[in-house]
């Protein structure tokens, strides 16, 4: 009986390995830690009541970004890892095995509970704003998207000390992943934490899609939207039709395994290959899923800090949607290599070359819109002018890429590795660190401080280029990605040693961040007009934060960029003028939340192949929507209209 | 209210319609297959194009695709969705036959 | 087109137009999810390993009974939503009721050739990639009708509680959407399945 659970335990925690250990402990201490502080200061109540189940989108939108920053602070620590290991040839600090395990939970923690998860954070934050609604369309939907994303970030990271990480790759390619070559626990939960992240995915995109067709202040026709809230309007689209390829590719892996069926394994007709194809035809997409949004962030942020309209402004809305009817057209170049026929690889390589041309449309426009401007260089700024050229590098050595003969040179080598960091580091994430500096005012009422926030740019934006600038060279020189360590005698010692040393300076540029953050919060600049930027669109119109009805009057939209126009006009103090009336909210409720600890549990026992816990959780799952269902008539509620005025007077608003 | 709409006061000659239109396309579709002795390509194109017409009789003539409020958007969502489902079929048929 | 500038009650409250919005693109989103197993099906279709092929398999007259049981069941789905736009509760519930038995029978016939399969032809999920790609399909498709089996019994139980409010009629309103896309879905189960299958 003692052998059976002591065998046991020693399968169910990973054990064997001193930093796992270590993170067993600061896993226990940091949970005693907040079990304490919330026990202690009574503080239980007040998580349920404001955090846990709300539906307002600020907060949802709050809690999005606090958990990518985390995210990106564990995939960071993984790639420092792999860095360190890489450091000289021949290195024995991670094991093949560690160092699998690492990259592999690198790429899908970055993309999908990072990268994803901060830009629909942002959304949160700005859409419903920007386009002078109260909240978005579906705030209980939006609810449900934000716990299945955290409680599916927390399964995916416990495999880390329970059962043992998925070490396939974030593509997580058959037959490796398959049940013969890799048994054990650690892809099924990169296959059960996904399917369930994905599904609050692609609630988020129908969310914000309607949100954006219905919801729009009086007077904004699409065609006067912000382009932020026109990106947003793109990628919902590009979610709503790429994100179910991955939802039946996730599945029918997970019957292969769980099941024994035989789609992509090697025995009885199942087809490797098939996965894919599936994988890329929602993996192309998904690129531009991070992708779009920052680039309407960048057009906001420059046309602010230019002071100017965005030149070009529906050249922009329309190369965006060329993007995403292109989008589906392009997966094959992923796999050139596989072999195909001579036509297969021509289109793919030509639709490929042709996808660059809209990108290329709108980093003309932001130039122009740059052009005589009065710029201001703020930290946002600093990230959005930064963009532009980091970013150019890694689309050029796109369309290189493209080109399927050379890619059979390039393929899979550190030139790939090179390239796709160059786009979804000087895209998506400086895109999300200029978006978090030009939205926190909103967010919490005061500005980041601006000269840590330089100061964390620089030493980011320079050791981002000595990590991967060099990454195209040595991948030329024949270093392939995925290699746990490398043989002396090659020529790559050097380049490699500087690579590690610009990724660790990325490391200090976070930390400087970090300090930023908390530094500003004790000392930052107090935003009390709610424009601290002198900005053009109807966010900055409410008070900071805004208030949990956004808006005491919906404004009344004119032209694009309406709160300039507003200003010019002066009348934009319409929307807080009095007599006020009651506003119509949606209720708060717990059944989110708890909706998705049922997902949480239904989705452990399927890792373990537990059935007397995945049933029991599936039917949570059906309950809490049953619950749901007939619950849903009895779910708003008025704000008074005197507490919109109390609410007003207390922002200094009304004199 | 409604009550006073005379479409809403009539025969449901629409729904019927489209149901003996959709059990007729049915029995064709079953009848190419069974009985027509034509070339592979023609009878799976033949039936492919009659389970299309059968999608549309759906979309028109029971699910009110065409009526208003928020047409546009509505028709928007469902023709991307028919384009990227033929971008997906024909697309992974093209790459993984390997034939041409 | 029609143009009739009257709203029926589901679509009264902005809540409930946006919510039908939403599910019309929702059913965007389940078009490309079946397109993925159609185009996972129809690669692995010749990949039999030595197993039974869907020559061997399909039964003519099974799936058409099939096919007709699910098709008047849209229809009848059908006729409820006018019952609902006439605000008749009695009327509506007795059409989803019979939509529901027809959904019921559709079931029970797929679990059936389900289960003749696997007991009687040795033709399982584990057997054969085309297999694997068959059951899947198919089974998505049936766990989508069961699943609205029971979201209809929850909205008939609602609409015998409350009546027609703007609330349930929406509710109505989408189940007869879903149902009817179902509907969609299997013209095309049985256009590239069963009748491709008895060709190729």
């Amino acid at each position: 009986m003692i052998e059976n659970i002591k065998s046991f335990l020693g399968s169910f925690f990973v054990t064997g390995d001193p930093m796992i250990y270590g993170a067993d402990a600061s896993i226990a201490l940091a949970t005693i830690g907040i079990v304490f502080y919330l026990t202690y200061f009574k503080k239980w109540k007040w998580l349920w009541d404001e955090w846990l189940t709300t539906v307002d989108h600020k907060k949802i939108g709050i809690m999005y970004i606090i958990a990518a920053i985390l995210m990106l602070f564990r995939g960071g620590v993984d790639a420092l890892l792999m860095r360190a290991q890489l450091i000289i040839p021949n290195n024995t600090f991670l094991t093949s095995q560690h160092y699998n395990e690492i990259f592999t939970t690198h790429g899908t923690i970055m993309i999908f509970f990072m990268a994803m998860p901060f830009i629909f954070g942002l959304m949160n934050i700005a859409i419903p704003l920007q386009i002078g609604a109260r909240d978005v369309a579906f705030p209980f939907l939006n609810a449900v998207s934000f716990w299945l994303f955290f409680l599916a970030a927390m399964l995916f990271n416990i495999s880390f000390v329970i059962g043992g990480s998925p070490d396939a790759g974030w593509t997580s390619y058959a037959p490796l992943a398959g049940l013969k070559l890799d048994p054990g626990v650690g892809e099924n939960y990169y296959l059960v934490a996904l399917q369930i992240s994905g599904i609050g995915t692609l609630a988020t995109g129908v969310n914000f899609l309607v949100t954006i067709f219905k919801m729009r202040a009086p007077g904004m026709t699409l065609f006067k939207m912000p382009m932020f809230t026109w990106s947003t309007l793109v990628t919902s689209i590009i979610i709503i039709f790429a994100f179910p390829v991955l939802t039946i590719a996730l599945a029918l892996m997970s019957i292969d395994r769980l099941f024994g069926a035989h789609f992509f394994t090697i025995e009885a007709g199942g087809s490797p290959m098939m996965w894919a194809n599936l994988f890329w035809i929602w993996g192309h997409p998904e690129v531009y899923i991070v992708l779009i949004p920052v680039l309407g962030i960048f057009s906001e942020v420059i046309s602010t800090f230019a002071h100017k309209t965005l030149f070009g402004y529906k050249a922009m809305v329309w190369s965006m949607i060329a993007i995403s009817v292109l989008s589906f057209t392009t997966w094959l170049h992923h796999f050139f290599t596989m072999g195909n026929t001579a036509w297969v690889n021509s289109f793919f390589s030509v639709s490929t070359m042709i996808i660059a041309i809209p990108t290329g449309v709108k980093i003309f426009n932001w130039l122009f819109t740059l052009n005589k401007g009065r710029i201001e260089f703020t930290t946002a700024m600093l990230w959005a002018l930064a963009f532009i050229p980091n970013f150019t590098i890694g689309g050029i050595t796109g369309v290189m890429l493209s080109l399927a003969p050379a890619d059979y040179q390039y393929h899979n080598s550190y030139f790939l590795i090179a390239h796709f960091h160059n786009v979804l580091i000087a895209g998506t994430v400086f895109g999300v660190f200029a978006g978090l500096h030009y939205w926190w005012p909103k967010m919490f009422g005061h500005v980041l401080n601006e000269r840590l926030g330089k100061w964390a740019f620089w030493v980011f934006m320079i050791s981002y280029n000595i990590c991967f600038l060099p990454m195209y060279f040595i991948g030329l020189m024949g270093m392939t990605r995925r290699m746990y360590t490398f043989p002396s005698g090659l020529g790559w010692e050097p380049l490699n040693l500087v690579i590690t040393l610009g990724a660790f300076g990325m490391g200090v540029g976070f930390l400087i961040m970090v300090w930023m953050i908390v530094y500003s919060a004790k000392y930052g600049k107090r935003d009390t007009t709610g424009d601290p930027w002198n900005g053009r669109t109807l966010e900055w119109a409410t008070s900071s934060p805004a208030p949990e009805y956004n808006f005491a009057h919906i404004p009344q939209v004119e032209t694009v960029d309406a709160f300039a126009h507003m200003k010019e006009k002066g009348t934009a103090g319409n929307i807080y003028k009095a007599p006020f009336q009651a506003i119509h909210m949606p209720n708060d409720t717990g059944i989110p939340f708890i909706l998705s600890v049922f997902f949480f549990i239904a989705g452990f026992g399927l890792v373990f192949e537990w059935y007397w816990m995945a049933i029991p959780g599936t039917i949570g799952i059906i309950v809490s929507m049953i619950v749901r269902s007939f619950k849903d008539h009895e779910d708003h509620h008025h704000i008074p209209a005197e507490e919109v005025e109390q609410t007003e007077r207390a922002a200094g608003r009304l004199s | 209210m409604s009550s006073n709409n005379h479409e809403l006061n009539k025969f449901p000659w629409k729904h019927v319609i489209g149901l003996a239109l959709s059990l007729i396309l049915t029995l064709i579709a079953l009848w190419v297959v069974v009985s027509l002795s034509l070339p592979t390509v023609a009878t799976l194109t033949i039936i492919v194009l009659l389970a299309v017409c059968q999608a549309f009789i759906q979309l028109l003539m029971f699910m009110h695709i065409n009526e208003n409020h928020g047409r546009g958007y509505r028709i928007l969502a469902i023709a991307f969705g028919f384009y990227i489902a033929v971008v997906v079929v024909y697309g992974s048929l093209w790459i993984m036959w390997f034939t041409v | 087109m029609e143009t009739t500038n009257h709203t029926p009650i589901e679509y009264s409250t902005e809540e409930g137009s946006n919510k039908i919005l939403g599910f019309w693109v929702f059913l965007g989103a389940e078009i490309v999810l079946f397109s993925a197993l159609f185009s996972v099906y129809l690669v692995l279709h010749s990949h039999t390993a030595g197993g039974p092929t869907s020559k061997d398999l399909f039964e003519v007259k099974e799936f058409m009974i099939e096919t007709f049981l699910l098709l008047i069941s849209s229809f009848t789905c059908g006729l409820g939503t006018i019952e609902l736009r006439r605000h008749n509760v009695k009327g509506l519930v007795a059409w989803l009721v019979v939509t529901l038995l027809l959904g019921l029978g559709f079931i029970g016939m797929e679990l059936n050739e389900f289960i003749t399969y696997v007991t009687v032809e040795h033709a399982t999920l584990q057997t054969s990639a085309f297999l694997s790609g068959f059951f899947v399909l198919v089974g998505t498709h049936g766990a989508h009708v069961s699943f609205g089996i029971v979201w209809m019994i929850c909205v008939i139980i609602q609409l015998l509680r409350r009546g027609v409010t703007p609330v349930t009629a929406r509710k109505a309103f989408i189940i007869g959407l879903y149902w009817h896309f179902l509907d969609v879905v299997w013209i095309f189960i049985f256009t590239a399945v069963y009748l491709t299958g008895l060709v190729l």
